[in-house]
């Protein structure tokens, strides 16, 4: 059953709570590194600051891709939110990656095509394991209505922890997170300058940015439909989740793509596959 | 809503300077100055930038790459040269083959000198350029085009020069 009134409350809030939640983000990585940092609204004035900028395009196409992404980003959040079809709650949170990744190609620049190649191969990196979610959830609960799942008696992290180990594995990629912000970061100037993000200035760069916040609560989301059962254990799981994300981005290097890309299936094809096998001998039996 | 002010984004162009106050500016952004609490980014990215911060005098080589980073930043846009070689050509003004400061290539808002330039002076330079960039950002809204007033420095060009 789709129900329109939780996606009505993700479009409105999700920017609101996802640009609180980088603040957050910003503050602590401050303090981890022995710093004061930003105000918790600093993004709410970069996005601010962005939309006042004078809007410079490199060409005509540029805007439309930005735009595609935003609008598919805010679908696969809403439809996940209103309790839609998971499958196609990841499709679609590939095809606004793609808009992203359009948008880079659009700009004749070489740093732009190495970070909207990177970001292909992200995207070819995090593919399987959230399919694999989206599958191994089906599995247990018999169905991929998020509204279905929801209703599931029981904790679907107890029986799906190797998907669950390679869902967070995969989340450092999507929340561009060190030790995967290869397609784009604030700390590779010298390497790819701003990566897939280079070519897009002011109100288009801001638009980008509020996407990310939405994508951000999506996914944050997707790790509370393990804990589902238990709503106060849930809330718990994420706030943990996004902590460790953090801890983990302040303590590693960027790597390079060929190993992100390799742990990522190595990973998935390990934790996730067996999961998947001995829950489906379990089913069997 | 003055955002700018809130999150100034820099970008900052070594033009053949000594490294001194390149390594004064780095030092803005360690845990002793912190400069990312007022949301000063360095972003290396002249698209995303609203601060063009330029260390050491201008040479023959480099004021074309001036110039082009320079046009590359969306406005509102402030200058602010650090240091004594980009305010004026400091000690290398008369070599053959320096220009002289910053502004002889593109304007500069806002002139720290030193050498090299203290963190002290150059987060105080920066706050002046913030306060630069919001007049610039009203006097766009209000459609007046702001005549770049041309520094004086920029007239008197020494021998040699361009």
């Amino acid at each position: 059953m789709i129900s329109f009134f939780p996606a009505l409350i993700f479009v409105l809030l999700a920017p609101l709570i996802g640009g609180l939640l980088s603040g957050i983000d910003r503050k602590v990585t401050a303090h981890m590194q022995g710093r004061v940092g930003p105000s918790i609204f600093q993004p709410f004035y970069d996005v601010g600051k962005l939309f006042e900028k004078e809007n410079a395009e490199v060409n005509g196409t540029q805007r439309f891709y930005v735009i595609s992404y935003f609008i598919f980003a805010v679908f696969t959040g809403a439809l996940f939110f209103a309790g839609g079809d998971l499958l196609l709650v990841v499709f679609a949170l590939t095809l606004a990656e793609v808009f992203l990744v359009l948008g880079a190609y659009a700009a004749y620049s070489p740093y732009s095509h190495v970070g909207a190649e990177r970001e292909l191969l992200q995207v070819m990196a995090y593919e399987p394991i959230m399919i694999l979610s989206a599958v191994g959830i089906y599995m247990v609960t018999g169905s991929f209505a998020v509204s279905e799942i929801l209703k599931y008696p029981m904790l679907l992290v107890v029986l799906l922890p190797g998907i669950f180990l390679g869902f967070l594995y995969a989340l450092t990629i999507k929340l561009r997170k060190s030790p995967f912000d290869i397609s784009t970061s604030h700390h590779a100037h010298q390497e790819i300058v701003k990566g897939v993000t280079t070519e897009f200035s002011g109100p288009n760069l801001g638009l980008i940015e509020v996407t990310h916040w939405y994508e951000l609560v999506f996914l944050l989301g997707f790790v509370f439909l393990f804990f589902a059962a238990n709503w106060i254990l849930g809330i718990i799981a994420v706030i943990i989740v996004f902590l460790l994300e953090l801890f983990i981005d302040n303590t590693n290097a960027r790597v390079k793509w060929q190993l992100a890309v390799k742990s990522t299936w190595a990973i998935t094809l390990v934790v996730a596959i067996v999961n998947l096998v001995v829950l489906a001998y379990v089913v069997v039996v | 809503m003055a955002y700018l002010q809130k999150s100034p984004w820099i970008i900052h162009y070594d033009a053949s300077s000594c490294n001194g106050c390149d390594i004064e500016i780095l030092a803005c952004l360690t845990p002793m100055y912190d400069v990312e609490r007022f949301g000063i980014i360095n972003t290396g990215n002249p698209k995303h930038a609203d601060i063009f911060v330029v260390t050491g005098s201008v040479n023959e080589q480099n004021k074309y790459v001036i110039k082009n980073i320079y046009d590359q930043m969306p406005d509102p846009k402030v200058v602010v040269a650090i240091g004594v070689c980009a305010t004026s050509g400091g000690v290398f003004r008369e070599c053959y083959n320096v220009s002289g400061g910053v502004d002889m290539v593109i304007p500069v808002d806002v002139y720290v000198p030193g050498c090299a330039a203290r963190p002290e002076s150059i987060i105080d330079g920066i706050v002046k350029a913030l306060g630069i960039l919001e007049e610039k950002r009203t006097a766009a809204v209000m459609g007046v085009s702001r005549e770049q007033p041309v520094p004086a420095a920029a007239t008197e060009k020494p021998a040699g020069g361009v």
